[in-house]
């Protein structure tokens, strides 16, 4: 990391993001406007630290040795071209990997100093902490309230009147509450994709976990429901720690601060950390020609 | 210039688009014509027998007189016993294979197979064996008991086939997204996956259902002939099905009751299958808490 950050630059570029005054208005959102890059974060806490993670399908290596931190309170981006393993690398974070048939995990990812997948790990707590959001829209069939309630339930809140106030403030979050709040009985699959996006943001956020790992969140999405969720992205940040995937590298730059690029080699299938670093840096100052050819739009 | 595309004329395949339409509402109606063919049949046949104390009566003169009373009550606790024993082992069942152990997984691929070599046995060799096992082995007689137990394990491939391939055809991304939501295998199981699957599962109670209603050659071992009103489960209890194959082959005369009798076991079927529907539909309405 470079001392470029301190706590003034910080804050002044937290300024800019504050929702008041966004950032980015929806006009260069989805036309080639301007770009800005997210600000440093100020005080570089790993909350999650990731050493030689290697995942593997069967006997097929998907993933190899990568090794990074995520920071508290910050957004990190991971870039890089389909099949080199983002997805596969966010749900070895929350632990998804022990779904998958056949799926196995090597190295370590540590939360908050414990190692998730040491045997004593409550996964269930664990992915109450670190919440997830996928590439398409995951609404539960159910109604808007309940897709909402269910979790909450599942994690012991169990008052009616809790989990009503917990539904609406986090359905204000995502702005939708003002769209829906006539409505909270109607199905979920019934709302347009980009609502159905907002609604899985908000269920995550209705267990308040720390960490929210977004996969390609926008890209199912059109243009104005994408820099809605993207507007939305700015202002979770500095209260959640984000990880977001995204082959959107304008989008990156507009909202990361971080940023991780992974590549897969042509031959072998396996995906690995290419660079790591602040996203001004990755963008303007990459250090592997790879990044840079990537970065430019010249590969991927 | 562009070239001018007309858009008259006739359409590619029309003839062929309107055969196959025509040929498919033919089917429909062969199928709803057997239908309803066997039903005037029927009610032409035992329509007038049919009053309150034919369904109350029990059978005298061999069933060429009297009613079907202690028939009914026998075949209704047949049906109990088997769905009490077969729901719960077959759905249970059909979730460790869907949701608990791999697909293809050793005990997995073992126990399919095995359901799929059951469903495959004729009848009447589950007559031989719940005779063997539950009349003599285990001592039960010729008793509704064991009519019962033979017609659970007659069910068992029916339920558990049905029911694993509606649990199989719920998105994959509802588990994932409930599992990232820290929510338990159990709780996804019964509050997501369960409600979703419920038709799958409704449909296979119905088959289940209307295979044990119809059964006769597995219960003519097991339960027995036997006409007089049953005084406990370890009595023999004649069935509906057994009933109406006895008036119709050994009773001389017996054709109005065995017709009267036919009558009655479809409107059974059709009553069992309404409420059975609506139970299942109230039910995943509550769950899923849509209207
Ligand atoms: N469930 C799975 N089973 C087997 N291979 C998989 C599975 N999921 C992903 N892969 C493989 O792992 C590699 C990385 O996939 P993924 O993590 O989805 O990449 P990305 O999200 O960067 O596009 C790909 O080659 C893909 O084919
Ligand atoms: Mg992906």
């Amino acid at each position: 990391m470079k001392p470029k950050s301190d706590m003034t630059d910080y804050l002044n570029d937290r300024e800019v993001l504050n929702p008041a005054q966004p950032t980015c208005d929806k006009s260069n959102a989805y036309t080639l406007g301007p770009l800005q890059t997210g600000p440093y974060c100020c005080i570089p806490e790993p909350v999650i630290q990731v050493k030689d993670l290697s995942l593997f399908y069967g006997a097929k290596r998907a993933l190899d040795k990568v090794t990074l931190a995520i920071y508290r309170g910050c957004i990190t981006a991971l870039i890089g071209p389909s099949g080199c393993g983002k997805t596969s690398f966010l749900s070895a974070i929350n632990r998804l990997t022990d779904l998958i048939p056949d799926c196995r995990v090597e190295g370590a990812v540590q939360f908050e100093g414990n190692d998730i997948y040491d045997a004593t790990c409550n996964v269930q707590q664990l992915r109450k902490q670190i919440g997830m959001v996928f590439q398409k829209p995951t609404p539960f069939p159910l109604s808007i309230q309940r897709n909402i309630a269910l979790p909450l339930r599942e994690h012991g809140i169990t008052q009616r009147a809790d989990i009503q106030v917990i539904t609406e403030q986090v359905l204000r979050d995502v702005g939708l509450w003002d769209e829906v709040c006539d409505r909270l009985d109607a199905p979920a699959l019934s709302l347009s994709g980009g609502q159905q996006q907002r609604l899985c943001i908000a269920r995550a956020l209705a267990l308040d976990p720390q960490i929210l790992l977004m996969d390609e969140p926008c890209s199912a999405l059109d243009p104005i429901a994408s820099s809605v969720v993207e507007d939305l992205i700015n202002r979770l940040n500095g209260r959640y720690t984000i990880v977001i995937v995204t082959h959107n590298l304008a989008q990156a730059r507009r909202i990361a601060n971080y940023a991780a690029f992974f590549w897969v080699k042509e031959r072998e299938r396996i995906g690995h950390l290419v660079e790591f670093g602040h996203c001004r840096d990755i963008f303007e100052t990459p250090t592997h020609p790879l990044t840079a050819a990537y970065v430019s739009g010249t590969r991927g | 210039m562009y070239k001018q595309i007309g858009v008259t004329g006739k359409p590619n395949h029309l003839l062929r688009d309107q055969m196959i339409r025509l040929l498919i509402y033919l089917m429909v109606l062969c199928v709803s014509g057997v239908f309803l063919w066997i039903l005037l049949d029927l009610i032409h046949g035992g329509g007038a027998l049919l009053s309150w104390d034919f369904l109350t009566d029990v059978p005298r003169d061999a069933g060429r007189a009297g009613g079907i009373g202690s028939i009914l009550i026998s075949t209704l606790l047949v049906l109990l016993i088997a769905l009490l024993v077969a729901l719960p082992v077959g759905w249970a069942t059909a979730m460790l294979l869907a949701e608990f152990i791999p697909a293809m997984s050793l005990l997995g691929r073992w126990v399919r197979y095995s359901l799929q070599v059951l469903a495959g046995v004729p009848s009447i060799v589950f007559g031989l064996f719940g005779y063997a096992f539950f009349s003599i082995y285990l001592g039960m007689g010729f008793s509704i008991l064991s009519g019962g137990l033979t017609l659970a394990c007659m069910l068992l491939p029916i339920l558990v086939s049905t029911a694993e391939a509606g649990l199989r055809a719920v998105p994959e991304s509802y588990r994932l997204s409930a599992a990232a939501l820290g929510m338990s295998r159990t709780a996804t199981l019964f509050h997501l996956l369960l409600p979703v699957a419920a038709p799958a599962w409704a449909a296979g109670l119905l088959l289940g259902i209307g295979r044990a209603a119809a059964e006769t050659a597995a219960l003519m071992f097991t339960s027995g002939y036997v006409d007089r009103m049953p005084e406990s489960l370890l009595d023999s209890g004649r069935v509906l099905a057994l009933h109406i194959f006895d008036l119709s082959m050994n009773v001389p005369g017996g054709d109005a009751p065995a017709y009267a009798s036919a009558l009655v076991l479809i409107i059974l079927l059709l009553v069992i299958n309404l409420i059975a529907m609506q139970l299942i539909h109230f039910w995943q309405r509550r769950k899923l808490n849509t209207e």
